[in-house]
């Protein structure tokens, strides 16, 4: 959050995602994240830059961890600050959307059975996610 | 004097094409070079592609990036350029 501390900016919002443990058919012990690295830098770029030219004053940090994320810890952040609260609100929510509606970004579920799957994500572009 | 297509100075173009995630594991690789005709497109080298016998686990449309942009099926390439299949994307 020191990342977007401005004595102008009057309203933080943090989202952060967390790899969840259950899913429909047993036990996830953690998410393996894979991504196109360079891609999902750049692309990361240009969201930021799509919401700094929506929401002008806004302040913005992004962040994902890529390989093994246990279940119960942080896989993505996002943190908007603003002049004021609503601003942040819209500004963080835009950019976990288009995080997950668009960023090369790929999850593999471990499960507490030792299995592992590929968790089917979403046609770069359309389609909405779930959360977190 | 004969005009022979492609038999003048017009070179053939490499790209570099990449694989991740699902479409790497059915592929058994994350890579893999491409040569093509002048003039090829995003959706010549998904063409190309298409002749390996992993590539039936693909989507009639999968998503092509060219350079690290999502690039449309029309987009002409050049020599050097990197073209990647992206699999559906699950971050978050």
């Amino acid at each position: 959050m020191s990342e977007v501390a401005a004595q102008a900016l009057g309203g933080t919002v943090v989202f952060v995602g967390t790899v969840r443990r259950t899913a429909e058919d047993g036990d996830i012990h953690a998410i393996e994240y894979s991504a196109y690295r360079a891609m999902a830098e750049t692309e990361g770029d240009r969201i930021r830059a799509e919401a700094a030219a929506r929401w002008p004053a806004a302040r913005i940090v992004l962040r994902h961890r890529v390989g093994l994320v246990p279940a119960g810890e942080a896989s993505v952040a996002v943190v908007a600050a603003a002049p004021h609260r609503a601003e942040a609100f819209d500004a963080c929510r835009f950019v976990i959307e288009q995080i997950k509606a668009r960023v090369p970004l790929w999850k593999r579920e471990h499960l507490a059975s030792g299995a592992a799957r590929w968790v089917e994500g979403v046609p770069p572009g359309g389609g909405a996610g779930g959360d977190g | 004097m004969a005009i022979v297509p492609g038999s003048g100075g017009e070179r053939s173009i490499r790209v570099r094409l990449r694989l991740f995630a699902a479409y790497a594991e059915a592929a058994g690789r994350d890579e893999l070079e491409l040569t093509l005709p002048p003039g090829a497109t995003a959706g010549d080298a998904l063409a190309a592609v298409r002749r390996e016998g992993w590539a039936a686990r693909l989507p009639p449309r999968p998503a092509v990036a060219v350079n690290l942009r999502y690039a449309p099926s029309d987009r002409v390439l050049g020599d050097g350029d990197e073209v990647a299949i992206i699999p559906p994307v699950a971050g978050g």
